[in-house]
């Protein structure tokens, strides 16, 4: 296949960016998305230009590491699908694809397509775990846990801390990604504890950060590569209402 | 050189509760005045890490990914072994480290296996108590699964996502400890040389991969949880950005490196599709519990095959060959990963692999879909089964998936004590990083064990003995010791940027990865080793000529970045070719085929070879010295390995 590309080049955090035109020759269905980066990249190498910086490790769809908003949408065309699970048999012969990084003012670019996206690691700081110290815990069979709730906890658990959420959402709010943590926590026995403050001190993080308000449109979870229901935002939003009207931080 | 493995006396069981108690214990208070440096955040990073925290040490822990949560432990599929006997199915902590020890061939110590399997209960504890969403059973009790190379079901999973969920467990317990402030962590930051002060481990010297930045980070003690060196062969299941610079310049500082040559090969890897793929695909051992192997029964039919005139559903039952159930009856599908890679590649070597390249075998899932139906085996591998068809095209409900061996773990790493302390006082190894718990090959479910085992119980332990011993004195970072690592590091730096030659780093790292798999792979004969080590020495002297690295080291530069790491390969790849010319045996992951039973089993060598080959850096061009650790087993009878 041959295609055009279009790419977001920002030498840094600083400078403006703009979009550049690649023509890139000879790709097959059969590579992955990053696969087709990494070609040109390789071509952009030996002209001695300087090669697209872009986010990616495991290639296996589960580090979340990988982004890109291709031709308008996170992780490209396919649904339910990471960056790197992304293959070129999704596109057709001649066609004019854009890649741009993630927009969203609470992930600042740090260079081409890679952003940063360290506000998620600090709203999971503010309470996204369940305080216990290692050793000195119960059996692990100690406390059942019904399947229908352990499946439920999973599927909020499945979030891949990639940011499509954000990228998708016209105000980047990310309520999705917060309400996947603190479903979790607050569906299983062992978060119930500490419920109450982690939603409160999750959201006010989330505020701190930046991130913007969500309004239901429900592009983010439309937009999710692992699924993330929008249930989970129902159950932040009571969790959040149940915590305030109880709360203990007044 | 004596290596001094620091195993405990006394009976086998009693070994690990004689040395907690025996270690040296810091007071409380004094905790706050140590410091401690981590490297890796994966599962044995980061729980070392986070626990350090919980005891009041102060941590600054390292990783070059964005978030610790990305470390690539998170892409582990299958599960975790504990034996918990929860089934009631004849588990015990001695059936485990029998297991373990089996496994991996007879070239593991028997203490750090023993404990292994001894805190391997504590391990799902901990897990379920931070809130990991372990596999349940309609009772609310935690489901087991089987995997190779056991007989009893011990294996704890959460779907295919077993090794994001425990990861997930430990970032929280990390992001707790960066909270209180007890761990300062720097996520985008890649350790590129070790300090010794005074012969000990004091610091490090890293690069802060968004603004160039060459920093001196400064500490009592050093844990490496940096992971495997599999990215040597460039193609493997690894994370592009997995790497061994940071053991790898640990060895050239004095630490040694143990059985370098002992790579995994797991059998069930998506097939290489084209001369473009940039990594390989594991699908997980898990699917061995239904998924059953086979390939034609005869070569005329497996080109048929291969030349499009007939499909896998025209083959009818009685011509194809299920050939590990016919080889093992006793273990069938779920022989270990060893044995699973080498029949594969036997079969494919007759001429009856399957696929366009003939470059694989198929695991079928028909019979089990028959029995349970689909929903049944959606229910059990339902992502994987998605993986493979967004990767393959194809759909596996329909027709079995075409797998072949890849390169998947390193069982080799930095030499450690029973302590976990290489022979560099103060740094410490953990995790893949160290060679300590698997021997020649690693069982199914044993790497997210020992990864939380080192992190969780074992280094907060045994790093305390070290610190109590020593004064609260911190080396500043302008001592010359650190002055000289940086100089060191941009030396580095500047040479690979001024070099301005005509191949990528990648063009480097491919042909590299091509020599370790024809020569240094799933089967190594000593001539093509002996070409093999010439090769690497053409292509590094050729690498240091002629590779291109553009821009400039004080930006985002990923070409610097992957320059630094393939250099590193070129080195450790000539040291894993000698490692397996020297070793005049089979065990494990490591095939010599000059040695093996006229069953094509790997013909051990128990009297001259029953050691850790542990190597010593002496410059660059020089061959490395081989120090010999006797492995003793007082509590297992060495046998011939046999799945029949």
């Amino acid at each position: 296949m041959d295609l055009t590309l279009k790419v977001w080049r920002q030498k840094d955090k600083n400078s403006p960016g703009q979009m550049v035109t690649y023509p890139i020759q000879g790709i097959s269905p059969d590579m992955s998305f990053l696969e087709m980066m990494d070609v040109l990249n390789e071509d952009l190498l030996l002209k001695g230009e300087d090669p697209i910086a872009f986010d990616h490790d495991c290639r296996e769809g589960i580090c979340g590491m990988c982004s890109l908003f291709i031709n308008g949408r996170p992780h490209g065309p396919e649904r339910g699908t990471t960056t790197c699970q992304l293959h070129m048999r999704h596109f057709k012969d001649g066609d004019t694809i854009t890649i741009e990084p993630w927009r969203a003012a609470a992930f600042p670019v740090h260079k081409d397509l890679v952003v940063d996206r360290s506000a998620f690691d600090r709203i999971q700081q503010a309470g996204g775990y369940v305080s216990v110290n290692t050793g000195g815990v119960p059996d692990a069979n100690a406390i059942p846990i019904p399947k229908s709730i352990a499946d439920k906890a999973f599927d909020a658990a499945t979030c891949i801390q990639c940011g499509a959420c954000v990228a998708a959402c016209k105000n980047a709010s990310a309520m999705l990604f917060v309400s996947a943590k603190v479903s979790q926590l607050a569906m299983l026995p062992q978060g119930k504890a500490e419920r109450k403050t982690r939603v409160e001190n999750m959201v006010a993080q989330m505020d701190i950060e930046g991130f913007g308000s969500c309004t239901n449109t429900g592009a983010c979870a439309a937009e999710c590569p692992v699924g993330i229901s929008l249930e989970n935002i129902n159950m932040l939003r009571s969790e959040f209402i149940y915590a305030k009207a109880t709360s203990e931080n007044l | 050189m004596i290596l001094d493995s620091r195993i405990p006396e006394g009976p086998l069981a009693e070994k690990w509760d004689k040395h907690k108690f025996d270690v040296k214990l810091v007071n409380p208070a004094n905790k706050r005045k140590y410091d401690i440096i981590v490297v890796g955040t994966g599962l044995a990073g980061a729980s070392a890490a986070a626990t350090f925290g919980e005891l009041g040490y102060n941590v600054k822990a390292f990783c070059f990914q964005d978030s610790p949560r990305r470390a690539h432990s998170i892409a582990a599929q299958g599960g975790i072994n504990a034996a918990k006997n929860y089934q009631n199915d004849g588990d015990s902590v001695f059936r485990l480290f029998y297991d373990t020890i089996k496994g991996g061939d007879y070239r593991a110590r028997e203490a750090n296996v023993y404990r292994l399997a001894q805190v391997s209960v504590n391990i799902i504890d901990q897990c379920v108590a931070q809130g990991v969403p372990f596999a349940r059973d309609y009772g609310g009790l935690l489901a087991n699964r089987s995997f190779g190379g056991a007989q009893v079901s011990r294996t704890f999973y959460a779907r295919g996502q077993t090794g994001q969920q425990l990861l997930l467990g430990a970032y929280s317990a990390l992001n707790r400890q960066i909270a209180y402030g007890k761990v300062k962590m720097y996520p985008r930051t890649e350790m590129l040389d070790l300090v010794l002060v005074d012969g000990k481990a004091r610091g490090i010297v890293v690069r802060n991969l968004i603004t160039g930045k060459i920093e001196s980070h400064s500490a009592h003690a050093v844990v490496l949880a940096t992971g495997g060196y599999g990215n040597v062969f460039f193609l493997s299941t690894n994370a592009m950005g997995s790497n061994a610079t940071a053991a790898w310049r640990a060895y050239k500082k004095g630490a040694l490196f143990a059985n370098p040559c002992y790579t995994q090969i797991h059998p069930t890897c998506i097939p290489v599709s084209g001369t473009y793929q940039s990594k390989l695909t594991l699908m997980s051992e898990s699917l061995r519990n239904d998924g059953r192997v086979w390939v034609p029964k005869t070569v005329e039919t497996a080109e048929r095959l291969r030349r499009g005139e007939i499909t896998v559903n025209d083959i009818a039952e009685q011509d194809r060959d299920y050939y590990l159930e016919r080889k093992y009856p006793a273990f069938g599908n779920l022989v270990p990963r060893d044995v699973a890679s080498r029949n594969a590649k036997l079969v494919c070597d007759e001429g009856r692999g399957v696929g366009a390249s003939g470059l694989a075998v198929y695991l079928d899932f028909a019979d089990a879909i028959k029995r349970e139906g689909q929903p049944a085996i959606a229910a059990k591998y339902g992502n994987l089964f998605e993986m493979y068809a967004k990767i393959t095209d194809e759909n596996p409900y329909e027709r079995p998936m075409r797998i072949y061996p890849a390169v998947h773990y390193t069982m080799g790493g930095l030499w450690v004590d029973y302590n976990l302390m290489t022979n560099v006082p103060g740094l410490y190894a953990a995790g893949e990083a160290n060679f300590s718990d698997h021997g020649a090959n690693r069982l199914g479910a044993s790497a997210l064990m020992q990864g939380l085992a080192d992190g969780y119980f074992v280094l907060p332990y045994t790093i305390g003995d070290y610190l109590a011993k020593m004064p609260y004195d911190k080396v500043p970072v302008d001592h010359p010791a650190f002055q000289e690592a940086e100089r060191n590091v941009m030396d580095i730096n500047n040479r690979l940027l001024s070099i301005n030659g005509k191949r990528t780093v990648d063009d480097f790292h491919k042909q590299l990865g091509h020599i370790m798999w024809e020569y240094c792979g799933m089967a190594r004969n000593a001539e093509g080793l002996r070409f093999a080590k010439q090769e690497i020495r053409k292509l590094r002297d050729e690498f240091w000529r002629d590779v291109k690295v553009v821009g400039v080291n004080e930006e985002l530069n990923i070409t610097l970045e992957k320059a630094n790491r393939v250099a590193d390969f070129l080195e450790l790849g000539e040291l894993m070719v000698d490692d397996a010319l020297h070793r005049e045996e089979s065990c494990g992951g490591h095939f010599r085929e000059e040695y093996q039973t006229p069953e094509n089993e790997a013909l051990r060598d128990d009297e001259n070879f029953a050691y850790v080959a542990a190597w010593e850096f002496t410059g660059v061009d020089n061959d490395a010295v081989l120090h010999k650790e006797d492995l003793k087993f007082e509590n297992v009878k060495l046998t011939q390995r046999s799945y029949k």
